[in-house]
């Protein structure tokens, strides 16, 4: 098998996380629970991830980091506990839907959204931010990677424009945590709403946000907080603010062992075998009859993703002949990116998506150049 | 009759409060360890750095540097 569909979720994780998450499952207690030694295990453990968290986003306080089971949930938190009817959202046509859809949910809520463009290459069109403005703006929502094209936000840009008339940023870093070097202080980022299982290749079910000193964002969920038990309102205090009910220790612990691999191995250099490898199927790609990229392949910093159709085959037919004759393991159809299909002019075909991690190999590459090549044919 | 003995409590408004200054502690080598807070309390989290009465003196202005803003502190014997 090959699997090449790591923006979908990381499939080859560091050795240390399964290790982590045995070690934790025989022996972690329920996270702030008290405190016997169990308890105070996961306590410490999960404390622990959060600071490994902080470093990676550079947070300036680990307890700006909390917990949710995946991005969704993240983005979910911080759309709907920050806005209120009679507000503007400037977002983008490159989003996933766990950004649209709580978005077209909020404009039956009298929350109004604006979605940038983009050009034929995927490009966001920086240029309309300014006449995508109005004065009841409040927030700039964009992916920092698109999942479709592997296109990356010039965070700069959009951080400038924000900054310029006081907007909140919301970054979606679902294909960038753990991929590229995020800063948190330096964008002036307000919250960045990250997953746990792709790029940081931590478990399933752990995600999180980070929310900048001094913004409160309305929790999604209340409840139990093992703590101020008595109070009839759950704790404003962050991280327990925006976290309710049990924790996903035994995945945290996962995630914390892929993070202390991360940090000893460099984001960067992660992410540069992962981009040589992707960069040399795009080339190859590119070159076959037939073969249509979709993405800004000329950008210096992109995400190890190569999209592309075959002539007008189906991208779902694809998908499947990749895996049954040569165990290639691809994501076709829409992506969850609605809104950016159609603007590429994908929206029936699909496409076909091969995302790189650096545990794949040039061999593979080849191997999966040669199927392209084949199908072409 | 177990024998008791007095002890500063300092007790936090959330676990991550707790395990900053557990560790923030076991650096410098504060003694003391995280205890659930006792009834009698007002409960913030529902942990608290226990630390001898007799050795806080001591070690105050180290914990007060830590810049980890404990919620309550109290004297009790336990």
């Amino acid at each position: 098998m090959i699997y090449l569909d790591n923006a979908a979720t990381s499939f080859y994780r560091p050795p240390g996380v399964e290790r982590a998450v045995v070690e934790a499952l025989r022996t972690l207690g329920n996270s702030g629970r008290g405190a016997h030694e169990p308890t105070l295990g996961a306590s410490r453990l999960i404390y622990g991830a959060r600071e490994q968290l902080a470093r990676l986003f550079h947070a300036p306080d680990a307890s700006r980091i909390a917990f949710t089971c995946n991005a969704t949930e993240a983005l979910n938190t911080a759309l709907l506990g920050l806005f209120s009817p009679g507000d503007h959202i400037i977002t983008t046509v490159s989003e996933h839907n766990s950004v649209l859809r709580p978005l077209y949910e909020m404009e039956g809520r009298g929350i109004a959204v604006t979605h940038l463009a983009v050009d034929e290459a995927g490009r966001l069109l920086y240029d309309k931010l300014e006449e995508s403005r109005t004065e009841h703006t409040r927030a700039v929502v964009v992916t920092h990677a698109s999942n479709l094209t592997g296109n990356v936000t010039d965070l700069g840009r959009v951080s400038e424009f924000a900054g310029k008339y006081g907007l909140l940023l919301i970054v979606d870093a679902a294909q960038t945590a753990g991929v590229l070097p995020i800063d948190v202080e330096k964008y002036n980022i307000d919250v960045l709403c990250f997953t746990g299982h792709k790029g940081l290749m931590g478990p399933q079910g752990t995600g999180g946000l980070y929310v900048r000193p001094g913004l409160s964002v309305r929790p999604l969920k209340t409840g139990g907080s093992g703590s101020h038990s008595y109070d009839r309102h759950h704790p404003s205090v962050m991280p327990e603010a925006l976290e309710a009910g049990t924790l996903n220790g035994h995945g945290i612990a996962g995630l914390s062992a892929a993070l202390s691999f991360i940090e000893e191995a460099g984001v960067t250099e992660l992410h540069e075998k992962a981009l040589g490898l992707a960069r040399r199927f795009a080339e190859g790609a590119g070159n076959i009859r037939g073969v249509r990229l979709y993405g800004d392949y000329a950008a210096a910093e992109r995400a190890a993703i190569v999209t592309l159709n075959i002539g007008g085959e189906d991208s779902a037919a694809v998908c499947d002949w990749l895996w049954e004759h040569y165990g290639i393991c691809v994501r076709g159809g829409a992506h969850c990116a609605p809104l950016l299909h159609r603007a590429l002019k994908t929206g029936t075909q699909g496409a076909v998506r091969f995302s790189f991690s650096c545990y794949n190999t040039k061999e593979e590459v080849e191997v999966a150049l040669r199927a392209v090549r084949k199908l072409s044919e | 009759m177990r024998e008791k003995r007095e002890y500063i409590l300092l007790t936090f408004q959330t676990t991550s409060e707790a395990m900053a200054m557990e560790r923030y502690c076991g650096k410098r080598e504060i003694p003391g360890r995280l205890i659930p807070v006792p009834g009698e309390v007002s409960a913030g989290c529902g942990l608290a750095w226990r630390i001898p009465a007799e050795e806080f003196p001591v070690y105050e202005t180290a914990i007060r540097d830590s810049g980890i803003l404990p919620e309550n502190r109290v004297r009790l014997r336990l």
